[in-house]
C-alpha cells in the first residue's frame, strides 16, 4: 500500500483523511484509486493534478513508479509563465 | 533522465556565444507578429466595453455592415461552445458572452478594408448595455452583499459570510500551529496588499489568421505557445486541429502573458466569414485593457519567533482576485509563501475572489511574488524587532534537503543555502549605508517543470546542423539548444542552426512557460543528439565492416573503439554527411519525451536604495541577485534573465499598479501613467550565478526564467521599510504612500 497526502482543502472531499492509502505501483494507479475511494476527487484529477514522488513532482506521467515506501504528496497541476 | 556526471569538462556549454536573433531584431529583420501581411488583407478591430459590468440586451451590426469595406462582423454568437469549462471561460474573455465583465470586454469585432473603416464601422455597431453593479477591489468583493461578477462560479466550501464571487478555496501546510506560536518570543501579524501588474512586453498582441472556403486554415501570431493556440482556436471555431496550422512569430516579450488568446479566435472567425485574411493588432489600451494583469492580492501572514531567529509556527491567509473568472493562480501563492523556511507548523489558506477586472494571465512565476512578498515582509519585522541578521535568520531557518515543504513533498537537494551564504560572503551585504538609506533582502522561490517535447536534428550534406524545435524563444532558447546540441555533437556552434517550427512541422510541445524551455527542449536536444550519432556510428561501423559497438564517436568524429576493433581513419561528421544517401539515406536524429525532474529554484536579493525624505522618490543604488542555474548554458541569457525578472519586480514594487475609478473603469491604460522601470532609472544589476548541478538533466541545467521576479517586492519593501523607519504594507510604494508613511 502507498500512502498519499491529500492538501488540505480537499480533505472535504476525503473524509478528513490527510493520508489515503492506496494499492498502487505507478502514478496512474494512485490516481484511479484515489478516485475509486473518494470519487469526490474526480473532478480535481480530471482539471488536472502533479504526484511528487520522493520529492520529485512528476506531472500527467502514468508510468512513473511508486514504491510502497515512497511518499507520495498530490498536488496542483504545475503552471508557469 | 539523470546527470551524466558532476565533473564533466564543457567546451561550449558555458560560453557566450554570439545571440542568433541578435543581427536581426537590431536590424529590423525580425519578423514580428504584426509585419506579417497576405493579399486582399483586411484589418479587424475589436469593439469594448465602456462600462465594468452589463449585460449585453442585444447587438446591432446593421448599420455597421452596410458601411462600404465592412466584409465581416462578429460577435460570440459566430463560436462553438468550448469542450470544458477553462477553454470556455477563455473564449468567454476573448468575446463576452450575455454579459460584459469588465471595461475593455471584447463584445463584437468588424474585419473592414481599412483601419479606417474599420474604426468607423465600431462606432456604428449599436450595442444594448444594462448596466449592473460592478466591484473591483478585493475586499469589497469578498462581503456577502457584494455585486456578484458571474452567477453560478462561487465555491461551495467558501468561508462562512463570503460572498459568491469566492471561488478557488485551497489550504496547505502541516504540524501543529497553536503549539508552534506558543513556543514564540515575538509574534508579527500583518495584512498586506498587492496591485495588479501587467506583463508589460514591449510587442502587442498581433495575429494574421486566413481561413479557406475549405475550412483549412493558417494562423501567424506572437506567442508563447503555437501548440497552445491551435488547440484554443480549434476547439472555439469547432475546427479539427489538423485542419489549422500555427506559425509563432518572433517574439517581444511574453513573460507568461502570452500564453493564452485574446484575439487570435478572433481573427480566425472573422477571415472564415468574410473569406479573406484578417490581420488583427493591439494597440497600447488595448493591451493593458483587454490582455491579463497578474492577480491583486490582500494578504495576512502571521510568524512566530524565538528571540535567537527560530520560526516556531508560520500562517497565511491569502485573498487573490484574477479577474472576472474563477482563476487557479492561488494554489501557487498559497503552495509557494513558505517554501523557503524548514517548518514544523506551517499551514497556508486562500481564495480567489472575482471582480470586474480583466482575466489574469500568467506572469513568471504566477502567485508566488506577491504571496513571499508577505512572507518576507514580516520575516524582516521580526529581525528588526529582535535585533536579529536578517540573512543569518534565513540561514538558521532555510529549507535544505530533508525539509518537509510547506506545500507537502521533502525537498532533495536544494540550493537555498548556497545562495544565502553567497549573499553573505559578497561585498554588497558589508557595504556601509548612507543617511536616507536602507538595504533589503528577500528568498524567491519557484517550481519550474519540464514538460511535452518534441525535437529533431538534421545533419545536412555539408555536415552542418539543423534543429527543429518547438517553443518561441522568449529567453535565448536558440542559443541554448544550439550549445548543447554542438556540445553533444562536438562540432562548433557556428555549424548549427535552430529555429521554430509551425505545429505542422513536429510534434506536439508545451507552451513556454514554466522555465522549461532550457531544461526540457536541452534534454531533448541532447537525446536527439545522440540519436543521431547512433545512426552517424551505425552507418561507420557497416563501412568499416566491424560491429556497431565498436565505433565511438568523439570530438565530432567516428573512431574504432579501441585497438582491438581495428585501424581505420576517424570520420569527421562532414564526411559521414557527405555519403548518407549512399550509407542509408538522410541522417537525423529525434526525440520525445514529458520531461519531469526540472527541480525547483531558489534565488535572494539584495537592495540598497536612498529615500528622498521630502517627495518620498525612491532611488534603486544597488541591487545584486544570487541565483542556482544548475549548469549556466549561456552565462548572458542567465544574467538577462535574472536582471529581468529584478527590473519587472523592482517596478512592481515602486510603481507598477492598475488603478480603477469608483465608476469601474480602469484610469492608466498606457505607460504614460503606467511606469515601468527604464534604464535610466535603474543600477547596473550584478548577477552572482550559482551552478549546482540538477540531477534531473544530462548537464545539470535548471530553469533560470520566473524565480528573479519574485524577491524584488520585499526586498525593496524591507530596504524602504529600513530607510524610513517605518514598515511599508502595500504595493506599489509609490511616493505619495511612502511620504504618508513617513508622516504617520
Amino acid at each position: 500500500m502507498v500512502k498519499v497526502v491529500i492538501w488540505g482543502s480537499l480533505r472535504t472531499v476525503t473524509d478528513g483523511q490527510a493520508e489515503v492509502e492506496v494499492e498502487a505501483a505507478t502514478f496512474k494507479e494512485v490516481i484511479t484509486q484515489l478516485e475509486a475511494i473518494h470519487p469526490g476527487l474526480k473532478p480535481r484529477i480530471e482539471r488536472g493534478v502533479s504526484l511528487a514522488i520522493d520529492g520529485t513532482i512528476y506531472r500527467e506521467a502514468w508510468f512513473m513508479p511508486v514504491k510502497p515506501d515512497s511518499e507520495v504528496v498530490l498536488m496542483p497541476l504545475m503552471v508557469g509563465g | 533522465m539523470a546527470l551524466d556526471s558532476e565533473k564533466r569538462v564543457f567546451k561550449v556549454v558555458g560560453t557566450r556565444p554570439q545571440r542568433p536573433d541578435g543581427i536581426d531584431k537590431v536590424t529590423g529583420r525580425a519578423l514580428y507578429g504584426a509585419d506579417l501581411s497576405a493579399p486582399g488583407m483586411l484589418v479587424g478591430r475589436l469593439l469594448r466595453s465602456p462600462h465594468a459590468h452589463a449585460r449585453i440586451r442585444s447587438i446591432d451590426s446593421s448599420a455597421a455592415l452596410a458601411l462600404s469595406g465592412v466584409k465581416a462582423i462578429v460577435t460570440s454568437d459566430d463560436f462553438n461552445s468550448a469542450s470544458n469549462s477553462f477553454n470556455q471561460d477563455v473564449l468567454d474573455n476573448c468575446m463576452a458572452r450575455g454579459t460584459a465583465l469588465y471595461h475593455g470586454h471584447t463584445v463584437a469585432a468588424v474585419a473592414a478594408s481599412s483601419k479606417t473603416v474599420a474604426l468607423q464601422a465600431l462606432k456604428l455597431i449599436k450595442v444594448d448595455y444594462e448596466i449592473l453593479p460592478h466591484v473591483t477591489d478585493i475586499a469589497d468583493a469578498m462581503v456577502a452583499d457584494a455585486p456578484v461578477v458571474q452567477d453560478g462560479r462561487g465555491a461551495q466550501d467558501a468561508p462562512a459570510g463570503t460572498s459568491a464571487n469566492v471561488t478557488d478555496v485551497v489550504a496547505f501546510g502541516h504540524g501543529d500551529l497553536e503549539a508552534g506560536f506558543a513556543k514564540a518570543d515575538k509574534i508579527v501579524e500583518r495584512t498586506f496588499r498587492t496591485a495588479a501588474t501587467h506583463q508589460g512586453y514591449i510587442e502587442p498582441h498581433a495575429c494574421l489568421a486566413t481561413m479557406g472556403p475549405d475550412g483549412k486554415a493558417d494562423l501567424w501570431c506572437c506567442t508563447q505557445g503555437q501548440y497552445a493556440v491551435r488547440a484554443f482556436c480549434a476547439d472555439m471555431l469547432g475546427m479539427e486541429v489538423s485542419q489549422l496550422r500555427v506559425t509563432a512569430s518572433e517574439i517581444g516579450g511574453g513573460f507568461g502573458g502570452k500564453t493564452t488568446v485574446f484575439i487570435e479566435p478572433i481573427a480566425l472567425a472573422l477571415s472564415r466569414k468574410s473569406g479573406r485574411p484578417v490581420k488583427i493588432v493591439m494597440d497600447r489600451d488595448e493591451v493593458f485593457k483587454g490582455s491579463g494583469p497578474t492577480v491583486s492580492s490582500l494578504t495576512d501572514v502571521k510568524i512566530g519567533m524565538t528571540k535567537d531567529g527560530r520560526i516556531t509556527a508560520a500562517h497565511a491567509m491569502l485573498r487573490y482576485s484574477g479577474g472576472a473568472f474563477p482563476c487557479g493562480t492561488i494554489e501557487f501563492g498559497a503552495m509557494s509563501a513558505f517554501a523557503a523556511y524548514d517548518l514544523e507548523a506551517v499551514q497556508t489558506e486562500g481564495i480567489n475572489v472575482m471582480t470586474n477586472r480583466p482575466r489574469e494571465a500568467a506572469y513568471r512565476a504566477p502567485g508566488a511574488p506577491m504571496a513571499i512578498y508577505a512572507v518576507e515582509s514580516v520575516v524582516d519585522e521580526l529581525c528588526q524587532e529582535l535585533g536579529l541578521d536578517p540573512l543569518d535568520v534565513r540561514l538558521k531557518n532555510a529549507a535544505h534537503a530533508g525539509t518537509k515543504s510547506s506545500y507537502g513533498p521533502t525537498f532533495n537537494e536544494i540550493g537555498l543555502v548556497a545562495t544565502l551564504e553567497a549573499a553573505k560572503a559578497h561585498p554588497h551585504y558589508s557595504a556601509p549605508l548612507g543617511v536616507n538609506q536602507g538595504r533589503g533582502l528577500s528568498c524567491g522561490f519557484w517550481f519550474n517543470f519540464g514538460g511535452n517535447t518534441c525535437v529533431s536534428l538534421n545533419l545536412n550534406a555539408d555536415g552542418t546542423v539543423g534543429i527543429t524545435e518547438g517553443n518561441p524563444d522568449i529567453g535565448g532558447s536558440r542559443a541554448a539548444i544550439s550549445q548543447m546540441a554542438a556540445e553533444e555533437l562536438g562540432i562548433g556552434y557556428d555549424k548549427i542552426r535552430t529555429v521554430i517550427a509551425d505545429t505542422n512541422s513536429l510534434g506536439y510541445n508545451d507552451v513556454t512557460d514554466g522555465s522549461r524551455v532550457t531544461f526540457a527542449v536541452g534534454l531533448a536536444t541532447i537525446q536527439a543528439a545522440r540519436d543521431a550519432i547512433q545512426k552517424m556510428c551505425s552507418r561507420v561501423a557497416k563501412l568499416w565492416d566491424i560491429d556497431e559497438d565498436a565505433v565511438v564517436w568523439e570530438d565530432g568524429y567516428a573512431k574504432p573503439a579501441g585497438a582491438n576493433a581495428g585501424e581505420f581513419e576517424p570520420m569527421s561528421i562532414a564526411e559521414i554527411a557527405a555519403i548518407a544517401n549512399n550509407t542509408g539515406g538522410p541522417i537525423a536524429g529525434h526525440y520525445e519525451v514529458n520531461a519531469d525532474g526540472a527541480g525547483v529554484s531558489f534565488g535572494v536579493h539584495l537592495v540598497d536604495l536612498e529615500v528622498d525624505p521630502e517627495t518620498g522618490f525612491t532611488t534603486v543604488l544597488r541591487y545584486t541577485v544570487f541565483q542556482d542555474a544548475g549548469k549556466a548554458v549561456h552565462p548572458s541569457y542567465v544574467e538577462g534573465q535574472m536582471q529581468g525578472g529584478s527590473v519587472q519586480g523592482i517596478g512592481w514594487a515602486l510603481n507598477e499598479e492598475y488603478i480603477y475609478g469608483e465608476d469601474g473603469l480602469l484610469q492608466n491604460p498606457g505607460f504614460l501613467d503606467y511606469r515601468v522601470p527604464v534604464a535610466s532609472d535603474l543600477p547596473p544589476i550584478e548577477a552572482v550565478i550559482l551552478e549546482i548541478p540538477n540531477p534531473g538533466h544530462p548537464y545539470g541545467v535548471r530553469g533560470v526564467g520566473e524565480t528573479s521576479i519574485v524577491p524584488p517586492l520585499a526586498a525593496l519593501t524591507n530596504a524602504v521599510s529600513r530607510a524610513i523607519g517605518k514598515r511599508m504594507y502595500e504595493l506599489p510604494m509609490s511616493p505619495p504612500k511612502i511620504l504618508k508613511a513617513i508622516k504617520g
